[in-house]
C-alpha cells in the first residue's frame, strides 16, 4: 500500500486491508510501532503486541473505583508514615529512632544535600504526587463527567514519573540495612515501617490495575464531546 | 505493518496514531516523531556521564563507620566483602548484584544496543528489545545501595558507641544510576525493529 507522506494532514482515516479505518480506532505499539486496529479485550484479558509482546490494553473489572479506593489509602498511609517512628535502634544503652523523613534528609554536607532532595522525591514526593494526580484524572472518568482542567497533562506526568517512584526499592533497602547493623545493635520496627510496607504493596497493585490506554481513550472521548 | 509504513506517526505515550507530519499528539500532547533519530546521541551523552560518575562511586567511601574503638571507611565492594566475612552472604550478594553487576551490565547492554542500531546486528530485534526491557526494569533497583546508606546514617547515630555517616560515593553512585536510567529512557526502541533499508531512509 502507498500513502504519500505528509499529504493532507487533516486526513482522519487510512485505507487498511481494503477498508477505510478511522485513525482514532487504530493504535500503534509505543515500543515497536506495529499498527493495530484497537479492539477492547474482554475484562481480565490483555491485548499484547504480536511483535514485541508489550502489553497494549489490559482492562480490569471496576478498575477505576478500585484505583480510587487504593489511592485514598495511599495518601493516608504516606502522611501517617511520615510522622511515626520508622525504625528504632538500641546498643549498649544508647538508643535512637529514625523516621522516613530523617532517612531522606540524612545527606546534609555540601553537595550531598542534592542527594537528600533526590531520596525524598523518590520515596515520598513522587509516589504521593503520582497517586494524587491519578485520583484527579480518574474521578471524572469514573463518574462519567467532563475531565478536570489539565487532566491530560496530569496523566502524562504520572506516566513520566512512574520509573522515578522508588518506594518498593526503599523497602527492600530497609531489609538490607537491618542485616547490615544486626551484629552492631538491636533493631526494632516502628509503626511507620508497617504502614510503609502496606503502602508499597498498594502502589504496586495500583499500577497493575491502571490500564493507561483505556484512560487515554476516555479522556479523548470527553474531549470530543466538550 | 508499522504505523510508519502506513504513513502514520504514532504517539509513544498514548499509542494514538496521527497522519505523518503531525507535531503534537492531539490526545495527550506529547511531541510526535516517527523515528527519533537524535535519540542515539542523547543515549550516548547520558551514558558517558553515567560511566564517569560510576568511577568515583567505586573509589571513594560509601559509608564511614565510627565506633568506640575505631573509625572505618568502606567502599561499595569493600562493604560487601566485609559482609561476606561476617557471614551475611545473602545481603552481600544483593549489594554486589545491585551495585556492581547491574550497573556494569547496564553500561554494556546500552552500549551494545546503541551500536546495534547504528551498525545493524545479527541478533533478532525481539531479543534486543527484550534485553532493553530488562535494562529498563532492573536499572532502578541499583538505587537500593543509596537508600541503605540513607537509612543507616539516619538510624545509627548512637553518640560515642557507633555512628555511620554517608561518604561521597553515595552521591556519585546515585548520579550514575540516575544518568543511566535517563540514558535508557532516551532510547527510541522502534529503531530496533526497522530493517536495514528503512534505517537508511531515516538516518
Amino acid at each position: 500500500m502507498s500513502v504519500a507522506i505528509g499529504d493532507e494532514t487533516a486526513r482522519q482515516s487510512v485505507p487498511l486491508d481494503g477498508a477505510d479505518v478511522p485513525l482514532d480506532s487504530l493504535m500503534a505499539c509505543p515500543q515497536c510501532d506495529a499498527l493495530y486496529v484497537a479492539r477492547m479485550p474482554d475484562v481480565g484479558e490483555r491485548a499484547v503486541c504480536a511483535r514485541c509482546h508489550t502489553v497494549l490494553i489490559a482492562p480490569k473489572r471496576k478498575a477505576g473505583v478500585k484505583i480510587i479506593a487504593l489511592t485514598l489509602s495511599v495518601i493516608i498511609l504516606v502522611v501517617s508514615a511520615l510522622f511515626f517512628p520508622f525504625l528504632t535502634i538500641n546498643a549498649s544503652g544508647f538508643g535512637n529512632k529514625a523516621s522516613i523523613l530523617d532517612s531522606a534528609s540524612s545527606f546534609q554536607s555540601g553537595p550531598m544535600v542534592f542527594l537528600s532532595v533526590a531520596v525524598a522525591a523518590m520515596i515520598i514526593v513522587i509516589p504521593l504526587v503520582r497517586t494524587l494526580l491519578i485520583l484527579y484524572v480518574l474521578i471524572p472518568v469514573v463518574r462519567d463527567t467532563k475531565p478536570y482542567a489539565y487532566a491530560r497533562r496530569a496523566f502524562r506526568l504520572t506516566q513520566e514519573l512512574k520509573p522515578w517512584g522508588m518506594a518498593e526499592i526503599f523497602a527492600l533497602g530497609c531489609a538490607v540495612a537491618l542485616v547490615k547493623v544486626a551484629d552492631l545493635a538491636t533493631i526494632g520496627f516502628g509503626p511507620a515501617f508497617w504502614m510503609f510496607a502496606v503502602l508499597v504493596v498498594i502502589v504496586l497493585i495500583n499500577d497493575n490495575y491502571l490500564c493507561t490506554w483505556s484512560v487515554w481513550k476516555s479522556l479523548e472521548l470527553d474531549q470530543q464531546e466538550a | 505493518m508499522t504505523a510508519r509504513e502506513a504513513g502514520l506517526v504514532a504517539c509513544r505515550r498514548c499509542a494514538r496514531v496521527w497522519p505523518m507530519g503531525t507535531e503534537r499528539c492531539g490526545r495527550c500532547g506529547s511531541h510526535l516523531k516517527s523515528r527519533d533519530t537524535g535519540s542515539l546521541s542523547r543515549v550516548w551523552a547520558l551514558w558517558i556521564v553515567g560511566v564517569i560518575c560510576y568511577i568515583p562511586a567505586n573509589l571513594n567511601p560509601m559509608l564511614i563507620t565510627q565506633t568506640l574503638v575505631s573509625s572505618s571507611q568502606s567502599t561499595i565492594v569493600g562493604g560487601a566483602v566485609e559482609l561476606l566475612h561476617h557471614g551475611a552472604v545473602g545481603v552481600a550478594i544483593i549489594i554486589l548484584v545491585a551495585s556492581v553487576l547491574i550497573p556494569v551490565g547496564k553500561f554494556i547492554a546500552i552500549a551494545y544496543l546503541a551500536l546495534s542500531v547504528r551498525r545493524g546486528s545479527n541478533v533478532s530485534a525481539s531479543r534486543r528489545h527484550h534485553m532493553y526491557e530488562m535494562v529498563e526494569f532492573i536499572g532502578r533497583w541499583s538505587m537500593i545501595d543509596v537508600f541503605v546508606v540513607a537509612i543507616l546514617s539516619s538510624l545509627v547515630q548512637l553518640s560515642v558507641v557507633a555512628s555511620i555517616h554517608p561518604g561521597s560515593a553515595a552521591l556519585t553512585f546515585a548520579l550514575s544510576v540516575i544518568f543511566t536510567m535517563l540514558s535508557a529512557q532516551a532510547f527510541d526502541t522502534r529503531l530496533f525493529w526497522d530493517t536495514k533499508d528503512q534505517r537508511n531512509e531515516t538516518t
